[in-house]
Formats: C-alpha cells, structure tokens, sequence
C-alpha cells in the first residue's frame, strides 16, 4: 500500500503544468533538430551535383539553375514541417 | 515566457497577433497591420505596371524597364521552362507577375525598418494563394485533358503492375492533398522562421543595452546581435526573392504539369 502511495506521488509531477511545458519544449527541440538533418543532406546533395553540373556544361546553367531551385524547394519542405512542428509544440 | 539572461523573448502572440487598426478583436471584417500590409502590396502591384504602361515608349526608362525586364523573366526563366513556348501557355504570363509581385511585396515588408512584419508570415495569404494555385491546375488539368487528366495525374507511365495500386494511392495524396498543403507551409514557414530570426537577435541587443544589472561590459557587447541582426537582414533578401520565386515557379510547374501530362 505504501509502496502504491509513493508510486502515486511519483508519478503526480508527470501530469504538472511545469512538466508539460519543459517535455513540449524537448520535444521542440528534437523536432526541428531531426527533421533538420534529412534536408540538410539533401540540399546538399542537390547543390553539389548542380554545380558539377554548371561546371561540366556551363550552357546549361540556367536550366539547371531552374531545376536545382525546384529540388532545393521540394527537399525544404520537410525540414519546415518540422520547424512548424517546433512552433506549434514550443507556444501553441 | 522564457528568458535567456535576463532577456526576456516575448511570447509568439505578442510577435505575430496584431491588434485591430479598424473593428474589434474576432469581429469578421476587423482589419489589422496585415490587411494593411495586403493591401499596401496589391496596390504596389497595380500601381507599377500601370505606371510603367503609361508611357508606352519604344526605349524603355526607369520604371517601364524594370516592369519590362520583370515579364522577360516571368516569360523566359519561369513559363518557358516549365509550361512551354506556346500561345496559351504565355497566356499565364499576367497571373505569374501578379503572384510574383504581390509575393514579393508581402514578403518585403519583413526587412523594411519600422513595419518589419512579413504579411505572409501568417497563415492566411500563403493558404488562400496556395488554394488558388490548387484550383487552377485542377481545373486547367480537367478543361484541357478532359476526364482522362485524373489517368494522367495518377498513373505514372511504365510503373509494373503489381506496384499499381501502392504508386496510385502515393500520386493521388501527393498530388491532391499534400501540393497545396507543402506550398503555403513552405512560403509561410520561411517567412517566420526569418521573422524568429531577426525578433531573437533584436531582442537579444535590446536586452543587452536595457540590462537591469547594469554590468558596463553588457553595453559595447550590444554590436555583436546588431551584426548579425544586419547579416540576417541582407540574408532575408535573399529569401523574400527566392521565396516569391519558388512559389510562382511551383504554381507554374503545377499548371503546365496539368495542361500537358504528356510530358
């Protein structure tokens, strides 16, 4: 019994307030920070062979300029959920 | 609230809630810094190129030039590479410029000293631009295609038949469903992630050279967030454009997508 009391008492902090806010603003941070990983190899990627291939065909440079703002753009996407994730999880 | 220091980061209503300038908070038609902001860029928008059409002349000056140099680009660099060359895909050209601009204007006033709040860093204008965008390449995908546009849309050519229903299934969520989602949350999101930006470290030099604890070396230390609230800005500049940009050449691919399939 007394055992099931101190568990009880544990575990009253965990549905505080305080405790909320302090897990929203973890999760937060691993949010942004997660999803931020994925897109900042990939833009990498897209911008990396985009310029060799500026270099290998210079000609060519305004429609694989076009093309590497589409890729960059739709790779981004991700990473700005996860920034609205932060948002909404750190103030709403 | 949370504080760093003793700097205290206001909390996000304070930052992007505005109180009315005209009507009461939740009253339908209330009018805020943002509708002023929309309505400043849709008026910036008309008043350009009826400036620039004034004059008509055969060699163009000031205004007529850069309005000129604007549909080149809208025409060369955004409907010929991704819609094509034909007559009723140039027939976009006046919607693009309109969106590029009105984009452009809305996003601009972020860094523009005293207003500094991008109007697209709220929800409202990126979703009702980004459902505008949906319909048309629905509709302009159906009007040219006919019924078989939903074939097209859905069915990549030469995927095997047992990956059918599972590729299917992916085309219908990401055409339908996630386009205009992914297109208003991009624009948005990266106007308020620079908008965070520059609060941070504008927040961060207040709170140096306002320091309650008055400690003398808090007060030169102000320079370094001022320098990188100047880097962020001429960074933001950068964004306001690409942004415009990637928005007016998504819708654009979204249409020529569905005015052409074949492709």
């Amino acid at each position: 019994m007394s055992i099931l009391a101190q568990a009880a008492e544990a575990v009253e902090p965990l549905t505080s307030p305080e405790f909320k806010t302090a897990m929203s603003a973890v999760g937060a941070g691993f949010a942004y920070g997660l999803a931020a990983i994925g897109p900042g190899v990939g833009i990498g990627i897209v911008v990396g062979n985009a310029v060799q291939a500026m270099a290998r065909q210079p000609e060519a440079a305004g429609l694989v300029r076009t093309t590497m703002f589409l890729g960059i753009a739709f790779t981004e996407a991700l990473a700005l959920i996860g920034f609205v994730v932060f948002i909404l999880l750190k103030f709403a | 609230m949370s504080s760093i220091v003793a700097i205290v980061f206001p909390p996000i209503d304070e930052i992007l809630r505005w109180k009315p300038l005209v009507g009461n908070e939740g009253d339908p038609f209330a009018f805020n810094k943002i509708g002023l902001i929309a309505f400043f860029a849709a008026f910036a928008t008309l008043a350009l190129f009826f400036v620039a059409g004034k004059k008509r002349a055969l060699v163009p000056t000031g205004v007529q030039n850069l309005a000129e140099a604007s549909i080149d680009f809208i025409q060369d660099g955004i409907i010929a590479q991704t819609m094509g060359t034909k007559k009723e895909d140039m027939r976009w050209t006046g919607y693009l410029t309109a969106l590029f601009f009105f984009l452009l204007f809305t996003n601009v006033t972020g860094i523009i000293p005293v207003i500094q709040m991008p109007a697209t860093a709220r929800m409202g204008i990126p979703l009702i631009l980004a459902l505008t965008s949906w319909f048309l390449f629905i509709f302009m995908g159906f009007k040219n295609n006919g019924i078989g546009y939903l074939k097209a849309a859905v069915v990549p050519p030469g995927v095997p038949k047992a990956l059918l229903p599972l590729v299917v299934l992916i085309e219908i969520v990401s055409t339908f469903l996630v386009r205009p989602f992914s297109l208003a949350v991009r624009l948005f999101a990266n106007m308020l992630a620079g908008h965070l930006l520059l609060v941070t470290f504008a927040v961060m030099g207040h709170g140096l050279f306002f320091a309650e604890t008055k400690q003398a070396f808090f007060v030169p230390m102000t320079i370094l967030p001022l320098i990188l609230f100047i880097a962020i800005t001429l960074f933001e500049v950068l964004v306001v454009f690409l942004q415009a940009y990637i928005f007016t050449i998504l819708t654009a691919v979204y249409l020529g997508g569905a005015m052409h399939p074949e492709h």
